[in-house]
């Protein structure tokens, strides 16, 4: 079952009297539970879909349907909602509060719940459990290394149960080592919790812990076997 | 309100500069608080009114003075049954926050007009036999630590001796209590005839004004225009009124006094505006990433711009509830020196209410604009930069 339909999809950007055309009648289907990784030069387009996947932009022209829902013509609060609900975000520089804990940071996306102050807090000690920072839960972004810091990121980017993880080079501002632990984590989340991820990187050997591996050309997308 | 820490957080986001626009503010309201009560002070002193009593002033300016040979003829108006006049003396006794008001007047009388007023018949009699001779209220007295004999010396500044000498020195030969405690106006009173003859001859004379006592009281308003009526043509007309009225004129100049602080305090707060607003704008501005992500969680962009107006109005709020609070304690501690002459000065609700409102308000439209802003924020922009 597809959780991820684009069709015909086009997004120009206009400045001035110049149109840049950067995604040209994209069609594309992800699978529940896929990996999928997307791979491109840079400036093809890459954030660019995955920010319409992720309902943070809409389309030129074309149909997104994400998680059974037309993120098409949503008004900008509808959008919102649909996202806390089912989309966790993870970005290259980790974008934390820094003036918050990491429980702080992680239980930031319960704050649009219903649930009470001591539930949000024990569901983002298990978040922080999972990604294995339980014991720095008190500890502020500037006192935690770039690894850790991007665990919490993942930690508040699953602690709503989304459907969906969208990663924008999550490993680009980590060493080698450090990115296979987040790449393994993130693998143990699509294996284990049954994640969809889809996962923007330069890497080659980040995309090969994908079950899927896509390119992205001149607006328009080439498929390729992992 | 689950955002609480959120938006409590951010203020912490730079100590120093929240510290310094929360000092600012706190300055801003401790001053509302204690200028609004002292005006309020200034406000409420001026009830005290003797019903049958009539006070004749200068039909122009309270500082104009009237020639003291105007008392023969109002005496001779039908429907005075007796009358005295008054002089503001100013002066200053030791330092100029010791302020009680001190008139020069003629002892007998002025105790028979103001029967309320009660002293020993003894003193009073030697209040109108020693020329040097000077009465205080009890409790001023007893607030200055003075004895029966003591010199009290004051320094004068509107009316200067004719020896070419500013100071004043005063017998005190009786203290007098005010019944049922009414009058706020109790005031350190000294033998005309001394001072009269001791200014320089060129003043001697003028006084300030008249307080006549009236046979029927209901008459007051027909004996009040028959006196103006006297000295309309003259050169020093005059203003006839109740008491009541006459406070109430007072009331009227010492209005502009609550206009003055109304001024003040329309500067200070328009400063401390463009002072938060400053500081909230920078504060947005540092922060527009961070927005982003919030929306990008799914907050809402009116959820968003709610937590930065929330933010500017629990600092301005934060910031006016503890400069009410310290002026009011610091009420407390300077009430004592400063109820010698405003009468009581306390902070009232309405004062407390009035600031935190305008604490409030002053949250709401300094967190107005940056709220605005990171409504409109576009989530894909912002992360870009
Ligand atoms: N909001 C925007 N306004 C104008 N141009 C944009 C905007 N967003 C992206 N672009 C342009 O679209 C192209 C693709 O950008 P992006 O999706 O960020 O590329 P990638 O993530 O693959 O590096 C770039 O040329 C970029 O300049
Ligand atoms: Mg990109």
């Amino acid at each position: 079952m597809s959780i991820v339909e684009l069709q015909q999809v086009s997004r120009h950007f206009t400045k001035g009297r110049q149109t840049v055309e950067v995604l040209n009648g994209i069609d594309l289907n992800i699978e529940e539970g896929d990996f999928l990784a997307l791979m491109g030069p840079s400036g093809s387009g890459k954030t660019t879909l995955l920010n319409l996947i992720g309902g943070l932009d809409q389309p030129t022209s074309g149909s997104v349907e994400v998680a059974g829902r037309q993120l098409v013509g949503l008004s900008s609060r509808k959008l919102a909602q649909w996202r806390s609900r089912n989309i966790g975000f993870i970005f290259q520089f980790y974008n934390l509060l820094p003036i918050l804990s990491a429980r702080r940071n992680v239980e930031l996306p319960l704050l649009l719940t219903r649930l009470g102050g001591r539930q949000r807090r024990r569901n983002a000690d298990v978040a922080l459990t999972i990604v294995g920072l339980a014991d720095r839960a008190s500890h502020k972004p500037g006192e935690l290394s770039g690894g850790q810091q991007q665990r919490v990121a993942i930690a508040r980017a699953i602690v709503a149960d989304p459907r969906i993880l969208v990663c924008d080079e999550p490993t680009g501002d980590l060493d080698r080592e450090t990115a296979d632990e987040i790449l393994d984590l993130l693998e143990l989340l699509n294996r284990e919790h049954g994640k969809t991820i889809i996962m923007v990187t330069h890497d080659p050997k980040a995309a090969s812990h994908a079950r899927h591996t896509l390119y992205l050309d001149k607006g328009n997308l080439v498929r390729e076997a992992a | 309100m689950k955002s609480f820490p959120l938006i409590w957080s951010n203020l912490f986001r730079r100590r120093v500069r929240t510290f310094l626009t929360l000092f600012s503010i706190i300055a801003a309201f401790l001053l509302f608080g204690l200028l609004r009560s002292i005006a309020g002070a200034f406000e409420m002193g001026v009830n005290v009114a003797g019903v049958d009593r009539l006070m004749v002033s200068p039909k122009y300016s309270m500082v104009d003075g009237l020639p003291i040979s105007h008392l023969a003829q109002i005496e001779a108006v039908e429907g005075v049954a007796e009358a005295t006049h008054m002089t503001w003396f100013g002066g200053t006794y030791q330092n100029p926050t010791n302020f009680f008001p001190k008139f020069p007047v003629q002892p007998r009388v002025y105790f028979d007009l103001y029967s309320e007023y009660i002293i020993d018949p003894l003193q009073l009699d030697a209040f109108e036999r020693i020329r040097t001779a000077a009465v205080a209220p009890a409790d001023l007295a007893e607030q200055y630590g003075w004895r029966i004999g003591d010199r009290i010396p004051i320094e004068g500044d509107i009316w200067l001796r004719g020896d070419g000498s500013d100071l004043w020195e005063f017998e005190l030969v009786g203290t007098y209590t005010v019944r049922d405690d009414e009058s706020t106006f109790a005031s350190f009173l000294f033998n005309y005839e001394y001072f009269d003859e001791a200014r320089i001859p060129e003043t001697q004379g003028i006084v300030s004004n008249f307080v006549v006592r009236v046979t029927d009281p209901d008459q007051a308003g027909e004996i009040s225009a028959r006196i103006d009526a006297q000295f309309e043509n003259s050169i020093n007309p005059t203003r006839t009124a109740t008491e009541e009225e006459a406070n109430r004129q007072f009331a009227a100049q010492v209005g502009d006094i609550g206009l003055i602080m109304n001024s003040i305090l329309s500067a200070v707060f328009f400063t401390i505006l463009l002072l938060t607003a400053n500081t909230m704008t920078q504060a947005l501005r540092e922060r527009i990433p961070e927005l982003a992500v919030l929306k990008t969680l799914g907050f809402t962009d009116r959820r968003v711009a709610l937590l930065v107006l929330l933010e500017s109005v629990l600092l301005c709020g934060l910031g006016g509830a503890l400069g009410i609070a310290m002026s009011g304690f610091a009420l407390q501690a300077l009430g004592p020196e400063l109820e010698g002459f405003l009468g009581q000065i306390e902070m009232t609700a309405a004062t407390t209410l009035s600031g935190v409102g305008i604490a409030l308000l002053l949250g709401v439209v300094v967190g107005l604009n940056p709220a605005l802003s990171a409504r409109r924020l576009q989530v894909v922009e912002a992360l870009r930069k």
